[in-house]
């Protein structure tokens, strides 16, 4: 590459495989806090219909296991796949959102995606889910926050 | 199969108005007392599997669930209990020795209880460890009769002694009976703090040596793992002759446990039960014992003390005399309250004695023969806190070994059920699925909270009695007054009674 690219900063969520104990506690809280009650897992659990995906994906074969969610690409893939312009990065955080309104549930970012962490949100409005860093509350993920086990943690990439 | 004649010994209440069903508690559960019912879409749960281990309590994000011993009663009877019955109900079903795990949790007097420290009031000053330093450095080994001085240095080399900033250590317990992650977590702590850790039987697993100089290697009656790289990579030896929680009793870690790493680190072939016989078969007096104390040291060239660990039993006085005089540099005793990873119940709820009197009747014992010079004392068997802590050391103690409370720091809610190997906390198991939920990093910084907590609670209590060293309270039996005993155990303990 001749040119040098301006480096934007390049956040991720990292998995530590080898202390993921499978509880999924991390599925758990994401839809916790994607759902309307923040503070209140019953009531985001009892009373919302339907219940918003889990946009952290555990993969299990045991023993493995380890929680996997949107990477937030440097060059996403489905950004540029995506035919409404509704997925997009933003230059200063680097995360990778979906907007949910220009969404038309095509699923020509999942067919892109190359870790496979976009899913259909075929009750919740035909759309598609995905991580979003938990934007709404500061950049602060609810799965590393509340895992158990300290087996997800967040990597600053330059 | 015939009716069982027993009923569970705790049920789950599940709050149906909190649980999500998440499946949390179900996918944690290694007994499987939750499960999931796809027909009915909700998890559900059997009581009779349940053993309060509590992980999943611990992990409901809802609170939904609570562990109670079950409501159910056998005809009130203060001889026949339900645990008397339903030991029987058990055996007769099996066929088999009960067993079980952690240590003796009879109801016996507790010393520790009973002994009160003194302060300083009016006529002599206390001291305050926020200002003025208070230190808690311990020398482990022999020290000499005395000591020759030239040119204001040491004329004679001392024998070799352990460095410990705290006088607490952790005792044995082996890969094979705990986990890799929780050894880690043991060494990492020992090598952070600056104390030590011990290897118990298990050998030390090739991750591990870099912890080498905060590491007390173990010889025991199987010889597992031992080899002469393994002696030179700890900091000191200990042949263990006995343990508190089963003395005269020998060890089995089942085939199951002895998967490729613990096979390989303990040199055994894979799968194979590895079964410590109850005595050394090398060692039926005081004389063989001084031959195999005088190997270790050959094997490591004199450079490393070697450590005698014992269960109290009766005559544990005149036992650690001989010990003193075979060569040991130090004795460990294990207390009837010691910890274990599986014992027959029977033995570790009728066999030995309680540590605070073994450790008051051997310090007097080694001072009234003039050798408590020759060795250090290092006491275990329930240590739950850091006044047990002061106490031990009024009564003679050098240094501490606690087990027990490090596994609780870890994670451990004392089910007793370690000898099932399905440790909900990764702690008591070699289950991978189970071994990666005790994660080191977390449990490593939380020993290291609960001793340094521990270090200002000692700096506390030494400060009140105008103590500014652990070293100047070493065998002070003056600062100890018992509570509640009787005549004979206030003699054995070597402590007059409160008030007087």
């Amino acid at each position: 590459m001749a040119e040098l690219k301006t480096t934007i900063k390049h956040k991720k969520i990292m998995a530590k495989e080898e202390f993921c104990a499978g509880c999924r506690l991390c599925e758990v809280h994401c839809v916790l806090a994607h759902s309307k009650y923040r503070n209140d897992i019953v009531k985001a659990f009892k009373k919302i219909y339907p219940r918003p995906l889990p946009r952290i994906i555990v993969e299990e074969q045991k023993p493995i296991s380890f929680g996997i969610q949107c990477r937030h690409c440097e060059d996403p893939a489905c950004v540029k796949a995506c035919i409404t312009g509704a997925m997009s990065k933003d230059p200063e955080t680097g995360i990778v959102t979906n907007d949910e309104n220009r969404c038309i549930g095509c699923w020509t970012c999942m067919m892109s995606c190359p870790y496979g962490v976009i899913v259909q949100d075929v009750k919740g409005g035909h759309i598609a889910s995905k991580c979003d860093f938990c934007i709404d509350n500061g950049m602060d993920p609810a799965c590393v926050k509340n895992c158990p086990n300290e087996a997800l943690f967040v990597v600053d990439q330059e | 199969m015939a009716i069982d004649m027993t009923f569970p010994e705790f049920q789950i209440e599940r709050d149906r108005d909190k649980c999500i069903d998440c499946q949390v508690c179900a996918r944690q559960c290694s007994n499987q007392a939750h499960f999931y019912d796809e027909e009915e879409g909700i998890v559900v749960s059997d009581d009779s599997k349940c053993v309060n281990c509590l992980r999943c309590v611990t992990l409901c994000p809802t609170k939904a669930l609570t562990i109670k011993k079950h409501d159910m009663e056998f005809k009130l009877n203060a001889n026949w209990n339900e645990t008397a019955i339903k030991e029987i109900y058990k055996q007769a079903a099996t066929g088999g020795m009960l067993l079980t795990g952690m240590g003796n949790d009879r109801n016996y007097p507790i010393f520790w209880d009973h002994i009160l420290l003194n302060a300083s009031q009016v006529t002599n000053p206390s001291i305050d460890p926020l200002r003025e330093p208070i230190e808690l450095k311990t020398f482990l080994g022999s020290k000499p009769e005395r000591v020759l001085i030239e040119n204001g240095r040491l004329a004679e080399p001392l024998p070799p002694q352990l460095e410990l900033e705290i006088p607490v250590m952790f005792s044995a317990m082996s890969f094979g009976s705990i986990s890799l992650n929780a050894c880690k977590t043991l060494a990492m702590t020992a090598s952070a703090i600056g104390t030590m850790y011990n290897t118990g039987e298990g050998g030390l697993h090739k991750d591990l040596y870099k912890y080498g100089k905060n590491t007390i290697v173990q010889v025991a009656s199987g010889r597992f793992g031992v080899h002469p790289e393994y002696l030179n990579a700890g900091a000191a030896i200990e042949i263990k002759m006995g343990q508190g929680a089963k003395p005269g009793i020998g060890g089995h870690l089942p085939g199951e446990k002895v998967g490729a790493e613990v096979s390989s680190t303990r040199m055994i072939p894979l799968g194979t039960d590895a079964i410590s016989p109850a005595p050394h078969h090398d060692i039926y007096s005081i004389e063989d014992l001084k031959q195999l104390i005088y190997a270790l040291k050959e094997a490591t060239e004199y450079r490393k003390p070697v450590s005698v660990k014992i269960a109290a039993v009766h005559n544990i006085a005149a036992i650690c005399s001989g010990i003193a005089r075979a060569g040991a540099d130090i004795i460990a005793i294990d207390g009837y309250r010691g910890g274990t990873g599986s014992a027959p119940t029977r033995i570790r709820d009728n066999v030995g004695i309680p540590i605070e009197l073994a450790l008051a009747a051997v310090d007097s014992r080694l001072r009234e023969e003039g050798i408590r010079n020759r060795v250090s004392l290092v006491c275990g068997g329930s240590i739950r806190n850091s006044a047990d802590i002061i106490k031990a050391v009024a009564l003679g103690a050098d240094a501490v070994y606690v087990a027990s409370a490090a596994l609780i720091a870890m994670g451990c809610h004392m089910c007793q059920k370690c000898y099932t190997g399905k440790c909900n906390w990764g702690i008591a198991t070699q289950d991978p699925n189970l071994v990666k939920r005790l994660n080191p990093e977390i449990g490593t910084r939380r020993l290291k909270n609960l001793l340094n907590a521990w270090s200002h609670e000692m700096k506390e209590m030494l400060g009140g009695m105008g103590i500014n060293a652990i070293e100047s309270l070493r065998g002070n039996r003056l600062m100890l007054r018992g509570i509640g005993l009787m005549d004979n155990e206030l003699r054995v303990l070597g402590i007059k009674a409160a008030g007087e």
